[in-house]
């Protein structure tokens, strides 16, 4: 009976396979098959199969160092997320308020509003006739205008800006749903307040500080806008480069191994991520 | 504290307990006898998971002192308090093994490696559950995981322990064993209980004290057959078992009964007296497991008093016992129950009822 129906969840499924067929996994052949292309003086595409663009990627620091820098800023943006998301993620989940769901509904609102309005938003209010210099020029707290943009600090606001719902959201699941005699159990044994927090809260919130980390990462990392919007030339990131390189010298081979490169790296982060950490493990726990 | 006793080793005075305006406890008195085990019983809103986390410190009263062991507590927080908690749903910390779990407490009280190892040892054979220390509470089943919440409760020696419905997330069949199992254990070790719970059998059987609350008040206290037999209110007795309840008037004397007109017009025998004067309302009480029924052609011996005919309107078969509706020439219909018979009544059947004098209570009226 069994086997006569093993085709079902595959048809169910169909609709979904055909979408990432088409839409992620052909693309991204395309992508990995034009790397391997060269490119001629005359600026056509040839096909072939060479490692010549890879091979200009590593010929000195300069692409390595960038690809670097991407991986730096967006173990940062992690690490921000991850101290600025913990503390609202634990009040969402202990608060008592009716207003709860409004509160969770107040971190979603920013998606509401596109990235890229975000993003510019901050330069009414860091740059250099924006707000604050504004307000402190006003003061007369200081006499030329601060310079608080097109650093890797506003690249990183931008960054944290955008992920952190991402990071609060699944924090707040794996808080959600801890038991909530738990840590009263905790302190009738004799723990403090924090000591139940250390013993209880914490391990067990821990899959979603995976998942929410997991997943910051790897959309910081393949992040394009912040560091084209808030950020200067030295904070470019790989995305950047990509664009760069198919948009704006239409050298589609180069741009396609760089992306492939950045790619491969992510992949082996997240197994490797997987392999040690467990996300299937992760998600066991949280039943 | 003036009115102390030794062995009262629980004590609330006149403990209130609001939530915004909502009360959830009134004016709560309670003394807990050392070594006993008090069920706090009522249906769910009546306050009594709430003087239970009051006692645990779970919960701040909003008037009234808390005493343990004739100290007050009021102010003491929960984990210097040196209660064990037994919740409905275990709380066995999911990410930690069983032996972690048991020795969690005593990691927090300064023992040392070796004498941790030796009572975690000694708690888990306690609760018949050796050799499972390595293992993690999602590998053990519900009955099995109540067990080493039970273990890790008591291997604290804790002065009182605290049960909030702790076998209602058990099935049927595992719940009377494990009944039994907390009731042995409680006289065994001794340990004073206060037992939270709305199943009224769970309270006759274990307790020695049962507190009946609605409302947050405390409607009687006192032990299983006290309560059971010789409850003060409709409220306690309609909790605690299947009654029959039917308005009526104090008649008169005789025969050393009281005699009462019930809303038929029929006169019923109660051995029940307190004092009441001739034309006083009340409510008479019987339950339904005190009515004896039988056929209309067998006589009942040595009865002379409270003998009703009837028809049997529907019955049903319960297994152990038989429910009957019997209705009477009147036309109000009577809940007897009785063991099952070698050949039960059915539908239609013309019966006689008797209700012995000994189980007519008499109640204020509701």
């Amino acid at each position: 009976m069994m086997q006569e129906k093993s085709w079902r969840p595959w048809a169910l499924l169909s609709p979904a396979l055909t979408a990432v067929f088409f839409f992620l996994v052909v693309p991204t052949l395309f992508v990995i098959v034009y790397s391997f292309w060269l490119r001629a003086p005359t600026g056509q595409d040839i096909p072939a199969f060479q490692f010549g663009n890879y091979a200009k990627f590593f010929a000195d620091m300069f692409y390595p160092s960038l690809l670097l820098r991407t991986i730096r800023v967006a173990l940062e943006a992690v690490a921000l997320s991850l101290l600025m998301g913990y503390i609202p993620a634990y009040f969402f989940a202990k608060t008592e308020s009716r207003h709860k769901n409004m509160l969770i509904i107040l971190i979603l609102l920013p998606f509401w509003v596109s990235f890229i309005i975000r993003a510019m938003s901050w330069i009414n209010i860091l740059g250099d006739t924006g707000l604050i210099n504004f307000i402190l020029l006003k003061l007369h707290l200081i006499s030329a205008p601060l310079s608080m943009l097109y650093n890797e600090g506003s690249v990183l606001m931008g960054l944290v800006q955008f992920l952190l719902p991402f990071m609060i959201l699944n924090i707040y699941v794996s808080l959600e749903g801890i038991d909530k005699n738990l840590v009263p159990a905790a302190k009738s044994l004799g723990c403090t307040e924090w000591q139940a927090f250390k013993e209880v809260t914490l391990p067990l919130s821990l899959p979603g500080v995976s998942a929410g980390s997991l997943l910051v990462f790897v959309l910081a990392a393949g992040t394009y806008l912040p560091p084209m919007i808030l950020g200067g030339p030295q904070n470019m990131m790989m995305a950047n480069m990509v664009f760069k390189r198919v948009i704006g010298t239409l050298d589609w081979p180069f741009g396609s191994a760089i992306s492939v490169i950045l790619l491969g790296l992510i992949g082996l982060i997240v197994y490797a991520y997987n392999r040690y950490l467990g996300i299937s493990q992760i998600f066991k726990s949280m039943q | 504290m003036d009115n102390a006793k030794n062995n009262q080793i629980v004590q609330l005075r006149n403990v209130v307990k609001r939530f915004d305006s909502v009360v959830a406890v009134e004016k709560m008195d309670l003394d807990i006898e050392e070594g006993s085990l008090v069920t706090l019983l009522g249906p769910s809103g009546c306050g009594k998971t709430t003087i239970l986390r009051m006692i645990a410190g779970l919960e701040d009263c909003t008037e009234g002192d808390i005493y343990i062991k004739g100290k007050r507590v009021n102010d003491v927080p929960v984990h210097k308090r040196n209660l064990g908690m037994i919740f409905q749903d275990y709380a066995l910390f999911p990410h930690k093994t069983i032996y972690d779990n048991v020795a969690f407490g005593l990691k927090y009280r300064n023992v040392s490696k070796a004498e941790i190892r030796k009572r975690v040892t000694r708690a888990l054979e306690t609760v018949r559950l050796p050799g499972v220390e390595h293992r993690k509470p999602a590998q053990l089943s519900g009955g099995q995981q109540q067990r080493i919440a039970l273990a890790r409760a008591i291997v604290i020696e804790p002065d009182v322990l605290l049960m909030d419905e702790p076998l209602s997330a058990l099935d049927e069949n595992l719940r009377e064993e494990m009944r039994q199992e907390v009731d042995n254990l409680q006289s065994e070790l001794g340990i004073t209980t206060i037992f939270v719970t709305h199943d009224q059998r769970e309270a006759l059987s274990m307790s020695d004290t049962i507190i009946v609350m609605k409302d947050g008040l405390k409607q009687q206290e006192g032990g299983p057959e006290e309560v059971y037999d010789a409850p003060v209110n409709h409220f306690v007795a309609d909790f605690l078992g299947h009654c029959n309840f039917y308005r009526c008037r104090i008649t008169g004397r005789e025969k050393g009964l009281t005699t009462v007109e019930v809303e038929g017009g029929q006169t019923l025998y109660s051995e029940h007296d307190e004092g009441w004067e001739v034309g006083e309302e009340l409510e008479l009480l019987v339950r339904a497991q005190k009515i004896v029924i039988e056929s209309r052609t067998e006589e009942i011996p040595g009865v002379s008093l409270n003998i009703f005919p009837g028809k049997v309107k529907s019955r049903m078969y319960m297994g152990g016992e038989a429910w009957y509706f019997v209705e009477m020439e009147d036309g109000t219909v009577i809940h007897a129950i009785n063991i099952s018979r070698v050949a039960p009544f059915h539908e239609g059947d013309e019966v006689t009822l008797h209700i012995p004098p000994r189980h007519c209570r008499l109640i204020p009226k509701d």
